[in-house]
């Protein structure tokens, strides 16, 4: 099983997303992470799907998306060649005394104290699932309120862009 | 050519020209009611008959439905009539098959037949009824979620909520139908957006930015699959049914005279390539000949046309033609190397892909390219020698099902469209029955719908009233939908169907003889022991005439005279025997190697 990043432009249109994750439950394809939202362009939503799958069972994946009528172009990102991200909020219980060490790790991690009370503290940070894992278990120890994590999204490098060429009725 | 051919069959009469919109209506602009866009779209589509229902939710459409002259609507008795009718029409006469029910029960007991529709990509169109816009979402009076349930059973479906949107959203539904791999698409129209006015505009764009089908053939892949079919010695054509959507049948015939390959026709394929030609073999799979399953299992060349590797066609996957190279085309992308790994994928509408084939393999011939099959068809005709298709007489003096069904294929001839429920008697009527022509053989392949033959054959012979049409049914499949002969009587559809009455759901009692050790839990009907319903009464009743057979001397006579009664629906009850079996058979889970052309015959295992 292999970890595989699709992002894939969709009409913005109600129920695409019904539409694709219906696709990913019947056809038994397993979704790791699915984040959507709006594009440059406001007729068009862009899906970041990280699928874990067999090799062999990606093109598939990708067959069966394509064949959504609401789906109008899909790539395959690859790690080393896209920028992807996801974003973790993170509520610790927190006094006077571990507040600082808290902010060390913050500091070290480039995440963010957002929120702060007496008794808690929630971080914001952005990064790799990699980066996100390792800060989660430096805050552990100091005991989790709460914890929310979004799904990943993410971009090709380099100036080249995926809508580009996947509009127009032809 | 086929005598009978429909007018327009191709399912392109369809395709809506991508004319601009009008920026903005001028003074003369029409107003409409959403109910009389619906009505006056239908027109413009070129559709002739809807089959439905009437209920709340469409109380508004059915009111200018009444005024069309183009549209004629057949009022069907349970909606899954009106599915199934459709998809008679569509098989019949490659056009769009089209059905209406209101909201909520009249959508959900259309469910059944979008799905079978889906399984067996048939290009129909579904029109439902919906509660008005500010009651969804709030379990209103007869509201289901239609496109939520259909989802995963249409190509594609719509929910309208602005009446602007009608026109357009039902044009771009018949494109989604009919081109690509055809489908099933429902339009969903809640009843304020039908009595909302709007104003009339055709042509319309589609909204379709995401939907665009490959017809073309990519050229590198068709010369690397001319020249493997050219090179191989052991090749067989595996035919689905998208040579017969596609109306690919008269070039498949060149391709296979030109090369001398063999042809296998799937249950959905069959009439794609005439029985009576020397280089078929019949049909592959779990109850095909030998000689088709044979011919796959020892293949080093599959040239699969519009099929798709069902598990009914490859058995164990794992064991399926394990020498063969597949060269697989087919419209649908997300086909090929889905279950069987392709060699030489081909994306494409397989009557493209079989032209530029021919054209292909044409070159590689004239440049010296000589495939010597010998070999190949001196073990094929061994095979299909030594195991032809038959059958015994039951030992019990009953009347042999395989004899009714062939002697009605004999009478009624191959210019009749023939249809089938599921079981028994179906894969008889596929084995025993010489079909001709594409578009005769009409039946549930994907999902195997029990109770498909009756209205489906009330749809098929709306759509060719000048064809004769046989219905071969069980006693089972029957009982399910036999309300629809009542709507057949009455619309002056005189459809002809036989029931194989042979007191029990025959294909499960099959497997429990075989499989469960002769214990018939739950299949006996009660039809030959209490004459439950008498299906000649039951006939008369729904205003068919109605005949019984139960004894082979008779076979010919009811048949003629069911042949002579056209100002009616017959329907014949043959009263057969309870024991015969469906042969050969690949059983469930094993491989094709295993297939036993009798029980305790295993002539590809005996013969290694």
């Amino acid at each position: 099983m292999t970890r595989h990043t699709l992002s894939v432009l969709v009409e913005n249109k109600p129920g695409v997303l019904a539409r694709v994750s219906s696709l990913f439950s019947r056809r038994g394809f397993n979704i790791h992470s699915l984040a959507v939202g709006p594009t440059e362009s406001p007729t068009v939503s862009r899906m970041t799907i990280v699928v874990t799958v067999e090799d062999s069972e990606m093109e598939q994946v990708t067959k069966q998306l394509n064949k959504l009528v609401n789906v109008l172009k899909i790539v395959e990102l690859d790690t080393d060649a896209s920028v992807q991200r996801e974003l973790l909020l993170i509520k610790l219980k927190s006094d006077l005394t571990s507040r600082s060490q808290v902010a060390t790790i913050v500091e070290m991690f480039r995440a963010r104290i957002v929120d702060v009370t007496p008794d808690s503290l929630t971080v914001q940070a952005v990064g790799t699932s990699d980066k996100l894992e390792a800060l989660t278990r430096m805050l552990e120890p100091f005991g989790v309120r709460e914890l929310v994590q979004s799904g990943l999204v993410a971009l090709g490098r380099g100036p080249r862009s995926i809508t580009s060429t996947s509009r127009g009725s032809d | 050519m086929h005598p009978t051919a429909t007018p327009t069959p191709t399912s392109r009469a369809n395709v809506i020209p991508h004319g601009p919109a009008p920026a903005t209506p001028g003074a003369d602009a029409e107003r409409l009611t959403g109910a009389q866009t619906v009505v006056r779209t239908l027109e413009e589509l070129g559709v002739e008959i809807v089959f439905g229902i009437p209920g709340g939710a469409v109380l508004p459409l059915y009111d200018p439905l009444l005024d069309s002259t183009k549209v004629r609507h057949i009022l069907v008795r349970h909606e899954q009539g009106a599915g199934h009718a459709a998809t008679g029409y569509a098989q019949a006469t490659g056009r769009v098959g089209v059905c209406v029910a209101t909201s909520g029960p009249g959508a959900t007991n259309l469910v059944t037949p979008i799905a079978d529709a889906h399984m067996d990509s048939v290009p129909m169109v579904i029109i439902t009824g919906q509660v008005g816009r500010a009651l969804l979402g709030s379990d209103g009076f007869q509201e289901a979620d239609t496109c939520g349930i259909t989802m995963p059973v249409t190509k594609h479906n719509f929910l309208v909520t602005d009446p602007d949107e009608i026109a357009a959203t039902i044009a771009a539904a018949f494109h989604l139908a009919s081109t690509g791999r055809p489908g099933p698409v429902l339009v969903d129209i809640p009843k304020d957006v039908f009595q909302a006015e709007t104003t009339w505009r055709w042509p319309v764009q589609l909204p379709l930015p995401g939907y665009r089908p490959t017809t073309r053939p990519h050229a590198g892949q068709i010369a690397t699959a001319a020249a493997a079919i050219v090179a191989a010695r052991r090749p067989v054509l595996y035919v689905g049914g998208g040579v017969i959507k596609s109306e690919a049948h008269a070039e498949l015939m060149q391709l296979a005279e030109m090369t001398g390959i063999p042809v296998v026709t799937t249950l959905m394929g069959r009439g794609g390539f005439p029985d009576s030609h020397e280089q078929h073999l019949g049909m592959p799979g779990m109850h095909g000949t030998v000689a088709a399953v044979g011919a796959l299992q020892r293949s080093d060349l599959i040239v699969a046309l519009g099929a798709r590797f069902d598990d009914r066609v490859t058995g164990q996957l794992s064991s399926f033609a394990p020498n063969a190279a597949v060269i697989h085309a087919d419209i649908d992308p997300a086909e090929i190397s889905k279950n069987r790994i392709a060699d030489v994928p081909i994306v494409g509408d397989v009557r493209e892909v079989i032209s530029e084939l021919i054209t292909a393999i044409a070159a590689e011939q004239a440049a010296g390219a000589v495939s010597d099959l010998t070999a190949w068809w001196a073990e094929l005709d061994h095979l299909r020698e030594t195991f032809p298709l038959g059958y015994d007489w039951p030992a019990d003096g009953t009347l042999a099902p395989q004899y009714v069904i062939s002697r009605i294929g004999a009478i009624a001839g191959p210019d009749t469209v023939y249809l089938a429920g599921v079981g028994q008697h179906q894969m008889w009527a596929a084995q025993f029955i010489k079909y001709e022509h594409p578009r005769t053989w009409i039946n549930s392949g994907g999902l195997g719908t029990m109770g498909f033959a009756v209205p489906a054959a009330m749809g098929a012979k709306a759509g060719r009233p000048d064809a004769c049409v046989w219905a071969i049914d069980g006693d089972g499949c029957f009982q399910m939908t036999n309300q629809e002969l009542a709507t057949c009587a009455i619309e002056g559809l005189p459809v002809k169907i036989a029931v194989i009455n042979n007191g029990n759901l025959g294909m499960v009692r099959q497997w429990q003889t075989l499989f469960y050790g002769e214990r018939y839990s739950a299949t006996d009907l009660g039809t030959h022991k209490y004459h439950i319903p008498d299906f000649v009464m039951l006939a008369e009743a729904l205003g068919c005439k109605g005949l019984r057979c139960e004894s082979k001397e008779d076979v010919d006579r009811v048949i003629e005279e069911a042949m002579a009664t056209n100002d009616r629906p017959v329907v014949v009850d043959f009263i057969v025997g309870k024991d015969a079996q469906v042969w050969p058979m690949v059983a469930a889970g094993t491989g094709n190697d295993e297939i036993m052309a009798a029980r305790g015959i295993r002539p590809l295992f005996d013969e290694e």
